[in-house]
């Protein structure tokens, strides 16, 4: 699939959600399901800084493809990172660097993506992107 | 007695709503709401007085340089601080301690010398004092607590000896509430002449202060934790300390004359003063003196009091909480965890309810670190809140304990 069909994927699912609440208990399922990163690989270089939560993120290529593990230590921001990391990981860097993750807005959840709520979501993001630009420089040269 | 329905009145942002539920503001250490006297105050003085003050001999300048004064009187008396010129305007706490970090440090801070502060205190009060001390060449000490949060004092008399140069402690905690027993930490500083400026950001808002009965040397604290306008706040010092330190910034205002050989500087208060003041702040934070002075402060100690104790109890009845910090005297904060939630995952859902807390270090890395804890989720209150209001925050806490756990 490609990382539109994910999202688009995402979308389905939350809408069949009214009430917040449910939402929320999706996000946490979510999280629950992302296979959790190995203590190993739990290591300052891998830790996304936010203020509140703390991210974890390791990158690897794996053939032409970006493969990324994440953890938090707050379970929500756990289950947005697993749909984070569903939507992005085993794509081209190519892929990852063009994507615009719009599910996050459209499932309503826009207030997480805010800088001010420094559960590092944002950051973690933008390191995604910084991985894939690096892998792409990469393969360029 | 507080009648706390004419009192809601007064703060019109607590009637309005967030995700269709009426606010329960629970963050009041944070900052505080404002009453319409304090908005009012500030939009009359931009509509009818604004001007620069202390340099036009025109009416407005006057006037405006008269309402800037007669606000400085006015929080003289309310920390009854002998003069008026001992208190100095700032842009906050943080400005404050900075001002006395940098113009103390200068003066009287050298290398080997000791500068102490607690494991309680806010960034605020440790990293002003950190840099100076990098820039000296002197030692922070620390003074440790117990496992409530209590500063212990016996460790506090073994720090102080002839290397110290200065003791800066919190009043109350911003993370656990604990009122430091400030009385006792001056007066073993002052047996030894050391001065001792208290970061009253938390205090000021829930308790009355009185600098001269305390004897503090500074005394520093925000407009926006008592019910004034953000961007400004206030430094007490004794007349003979600020007279002896240097100023802090140059500029205008702060000066007597000016060469390219030599400048001279202002008297007090102004010497510490550089700069065009954030003059409607000023007149925002005296109306809101005035009305802390008409509901009464002790009047809000007690009714704050009732309400941490019944929010205490209401939440410690919760399966799971574990309060952070149960010092014996504590005001306004009420600081927990629950099981091994995180408190983002908490003050997330919270706010989905209705209920605005903080959560995280609170500007205390290192207490927390102390604690052994990542941060907590702290519920702080002012007088304008309700136990109607505590009730719909237990139940919402119900509710996400049950989602989380």
């Amino acid at each position: 699939m490609t990382i539109a069909e994910i999202q688009e994927e995402i979308v389905g699912e939350f809408s069949i959600f009214d009430d917040w609440m449910d939402k929320y208990e999706h996000i946490i399922e979510s999280g629950k399901e992302l296979d959790s990163i190995s203590d190993d690989l739990k290591t300052s270089a891998n830790l996304v800084k936010g203020c509140q939560s703390q991210v974890w993120l390791h990158a690897e290529m794996e053939g032409d493809n970006l493969i990324f593990q994440a953890c938090s230590d707050a379970i929500i921001t756990k289950g947005l990172v697993s749909l984070v990391v569903r939507t992005l990981s085993g794509h081209t860097p190519r892929e990852i660097l063009d994507a615009e993750l719009s599910f996050v807005d459209e499932i309503g959840l826009k207030e997480h993506l805010s800088p001010t709520r420094s559960n590092g979501l944002v950051s973690m993001i933008k390191k995604i992107k910084l991985y894939a630009l690096a892998f792409q420089t990469k393969l360029n040269g | 007695m507080i009648d706390i329905k004419t009192v809601r009145k007064d703060f019109p942002i607590l009637s309005r709503e967030v995700y269709g539920k009426t606010l329960v503001y629970f963050d009041n250490a944070a900052s505080s709401q404002k009453p319409s006297k304090v908005i009012d105050a500030i939009s009359h003085y931009y509509e009818h007085e604004h001007s620069n003050i202390h340099r036009g001999v025109h009416h407005l300048s006057a006037d405006a340089t008269e309402k800037y004064e007669e606000a400085r009187k006015t929080i003289q008396r309310f920390i009854n601080a002998e003069h008026s010129h001992e208190v100095i305007f700032t842009k906050g706490t943080t400005d404050s301690i900075n001002l006395v970090a940098y113009s103390f440090g200068v003066k009287f801070i050298n290398e080997g010398d000791e500068v102490i502060v607690s494991t309680l205190d806010h960034h605020s009060n440790i990293v002003p004092w950190q840099m100076i001390c990098e820039t000296r060449g002197a030692k922070l000490k620390v003074i440790p607590i117990n496992n409530e949060g209590e500063l212990l004092l016996d460790d506090y008399r073994n720090l102080l000896s002839d290397k110290t140069k200065i003791v800066a402690v919190g009043h109350v905690s911003n993370a656990l509430g604990t009122i430091n027993p400030v009385k006792e930490i001056i007066a073993e500083a002052k047996k030894m002449s050391i001065p001792v400026l208290l970061d009253g950001a938390q205090a000021i808002p829930h308790l009355a202060v009185d600098v001269q009965e305390l004897d503090c040397d500074f005394y520093a604290f925000s407009a926006h934790k008592i019910f004034g306008p953000t961007g400004v706040g206030v430094l007490y010092g004794k007349e003979n300390l600020l007279n002896t330190i240097p100023p802090y910034q140059g500029g205008g205002d702060m000066i007597d004359t000016v060469t390219f050989e030599k400048t001279t500087y202002n008297e007090l208060p102004h010497k510490f003063e550089a700069g065009t003041p954030n003059i409607a702040g000023v007149i925002g934070l005296k109306a809101a003196i005035e009305y802390v002075n008409q509901v009464g402060i002790n009047n809000i100690a007690i009714a704050e009091h009732q309400l941490i104790e019944y929010a205490t109890e209401q939440i410690s009845a919760i399966d799971g909480v574990r309060l952070i910090g149960t010092a014996k005297e504590k005001a306004s904060v009420l600081s927990f965890l629950v099981n091994d939630i995180h408190p983002y995952d908490i003050g997330t859902i919270l706010d989905r309810l209705g209920v605005a807390v903080r959560t995280g270090h609170h500007c205390a890395e290192p207490l927390m670190n102390r604690l052994n804890i990542p941060g907590t989720v702290r519920a702080s209150f002012a007088f304008y809140n309700t136990k109607e209001e505590v009730d719909v925050f237990v139940n919402a806490l119900k509710k996400v304990v049950s989602m989380l756990s």
